[in-house]
C-alpha cells in the first residue's frame, strides 16, 4: 500500500502491475529485439556500471522475460538502467538491451503507474540540479 | 564561419561558463557560433520504443527550424541534447513512414527535408578546424597538467550517432595533446556517471564520480575534462559530496573542454570557475597556466 509523506509525497511500493497475456507478447510492438537471442553470457551485466545496485542481473532481466516471470516488472534494475547503451554496444548477439529495458519500463508506466513523484522532489533539488536530468527523469520515470 | 548554434535548457542555465567559453573559443578561432532564432527543448532523452514517435516531435522541430534558417548544419554544446537530436535525425533518415507521420502531424511547420546534419563542437574542432591548426594558435601551453578525458556515454553510444570509437575514443585526448598537457587514461572514461539517477539516487551518483576519479587519481591526473554539463555536476558535485561518504576521499577538480582551451588560446576571462564544487584555480595557478590572482597564498 502506498505510504503518504510530507508535501503529499507518495512512496508507491505496491504497484499493482498487471499483465495478462505473456511478457513477451507485451514487448512486442514496444521494442522488435530478439529476447530469444540472448544466451546468457553475462557481458551486459559485467559491463553494466549499476550492476552492484541492481537487485536483477542484466543478463537475469532478459532470462525472466523469456521465462514469463512477471516480477521482472517490479524489479529495481530496470529503473536504475539510465540508457548508457554499453550492454548494447557490447553485446554479441547484438541485441539492443537498452531498448528491451525502456520496453519493460513502459509497460509499468503505461498502466499509469509512475515510478517518480514530482510532489517528492524538494526546492532545493530543483534549484541546484541540472535541468537536463529532470527533464530526463521525467521521461524516463513518468508515463 | 557562421555555425547555427543549438543551446538546449541547461546551456542557459547551470552551464553558461560552458557557452561562454565555447563562444569566445569559436571567436578566436574565427568562427562565429549564432543562435538559433527559435528552438525548443530536444526532450534530453531519445525515445526508444518503436511506436513512440510523439517524443521524436520535440527534436525534430529543431531540425526543421535550422532549416527554415536556410542552415545545414546545427552545432551544439550539450551531449545530451546532440545525442538527441543526432537520433531522430537516424530514425527518420532509416524510416520514411516515420517521417511522414511526424511531418503530416506538424501543421505548424515546414516539412523536415533531411537536409541539416548535427555536430558537437568536439566533433567541429576535429573535423572543420584540425588539431594541427589548434595547435598552432595555442599561446598558453597548458605544460605539464595531466589530464584525464572523460567522455561518458551520449558521445558514444548508440552507435548510430557516435562522434568516436565507443571503446577506444581519442577525441579528447588528441585534444588535450594539441593543448600541451599531459593525457591520463582511464577505462572509466566511457562509462556512464550516473547521468539523471543524480535526483532520486543521490550517494549512487557519489560512488560513480568516486570511482571515475579515484582511477585518475591513482595515475597522477591533476583534473578532469569532460563536455557535458550532466557529467560535468555528477563527478564535480556529487564527488565533492563524496568526500563526507568516504573517508579521506579528495575530489580533484573538473573542467569543460572550453574552459581548458580558453586558457590555451590565452584569452581574457574568468571561464565561471565559481560554479564549480572544486574550484580548478589554485591547480591551474600552481601549475603555471593562470596566473596568480591577488589574494592567493
Amino acid at each position: 500500500m502506498a505510504t503518504e509523506t510530507e508535501g503529499g509525497c507518495q512512496d508507491s511500493a505496491d504497484k499493482h502491475i498487471v499483465v495478462s497475456g505473456k511478457l513477451i507478447d507485451e514487448l512486442e510492438g514496444l521494442c522488435e529485439e530478439d529476447v530469444f537471442g540472448c544466451y546468457q553470457c553475462g557481458t551486459c551485466a559485467a559491463g553494466c556500471p549499476f550492476m552492484d545496485e541492481m537487485d536483477l542481473t542484466v543478463d537475469e532481466v532478459l532470462r525472466y522475460v523469456i521465462l514469463d516471470k512477471k516480477e521482472v516488472l517490479e524489479s529495481k534494475t530496470i529503473w536504475l538502467c539510465a540508457s548508457c547503451f554499453a550492454c548494447a554496444e557490447r553485446c554479441p548477439r547484438d541485441i539492443n538491451i537498452t531498448k528491451i529495458m525502456e520496453a519493460l519500463r513502459q509497460i509499468v508506466l503505461r498502466q499509469n503507474i509512475d515510478e517518480t513523484d514530482l510532489e517528492c522532489l524538494t526546492d532545493e533539488e530543483k534549484r541546484s540540479i541540472p535541468q537536463m536530468a529532470f527533464v530526463s527523469l521525467f521521461r524516463k520515470n513518468i508515463g | 564561419m557562421e555555425l547555427l548554434y543549438y543551446p538546449g535548457c541547461t546551456l542557459k542555465t547551470s552551464a553558461v561558463n560552458l557557452e561562454e567559453s565555447a563562444f569566445a573559443v569559436a571567436e578566436a578561432l574565427g568562427h562565429s557560433m549564432i543562435e538559433m532564432e527559435e528552438w525548443n527543448c530536444c526532450g534530453v532523452s531519445a525515445s526508444l520504443t518503436e511506436d513512440d514517435l510523439m517524443h521524436h516531435l520535440a527534436p525534430l522541430r529543431n531540425l526543421v527550424h535550422a532549416e527554415d534558417q536556410g542552415m545545414d548544419r546545427i552545432v551544439t554544446l550539450c551531449d545530451m541534447c546532440s545525442n538527441t537530436l543526432k537520433q531522430t535525425d537516424y530514425r527518420v533518415r532509416e524510416r520514411e513512414d516515420d517521417l511522414k507521420t511526424l511531418n503530416d502531424f506538424m501543421d505548424q511547420e515546414n516539412d523536415y527535408r533531411m537536409t541539416v546534419s548535427v555536430q558537437h563542437f568536439l566533433e567541429f574542432l576535429r573535423d572543420d578546424v584540425g588539431w594541427k591548426t589548434l595547435k598552432k594558435k595555442v599561446v598558453n601551453p597548458l605544460k605539464g597538467v595531466r589530464i584525464m578525458p572523460y567522455y561518458g556515454c551520449m558521445l558514444l553510444r548508440p552507435r548510430e550517432v557516435a562522434i568516436d570509437d565507443a571503446e577506444e575514443p581519442r577525441i579528447m585526448a588528441d585534444l588535450i595533446k594539441a593543448l600541451g598537457a599531459e593525457v591520463v587514461d582511464n577505462p572509466y572514461k566511457i562509462e556512464c556517471c550516473g547521468s539523471y539517477k543524480t535526483i532520486e539516487e543521490k550517494e549512487m551518483t557519489s560512488r560513480r564520480a568516486k570511482t571515475i576519479s579515484t582511477y585518475a587519481v591513482e595515475r597522477d591526473a591533476d583534473l578532469i575534462m569532460l563536455s557535458c554539463p550532466l557529467c560535468k555536476y555528477n563527478i564535480d558535485q556529487r564527488g565533492k559530496e563524496a568526500e563526507l561518504l568516504f573517508d579521506g576521499y579528495s575530489q580533484i577538480p573538473v573542467m569543460y573542454y572550453t574552459q581548458l582551451l580558453a586558457i590555451a588560446l590565452g584569452l581574457e576571462g574568468d571561464w565561471g570557475f565559481g560554479a564549480h564544487a572544486v574550484d580548478p584555480t589554485p591547480l591551474l595557478e600552481e601549475k603555471g597556466v593562470l596566473p596568480i590572482s591577488e589574494g592567493s597564498t
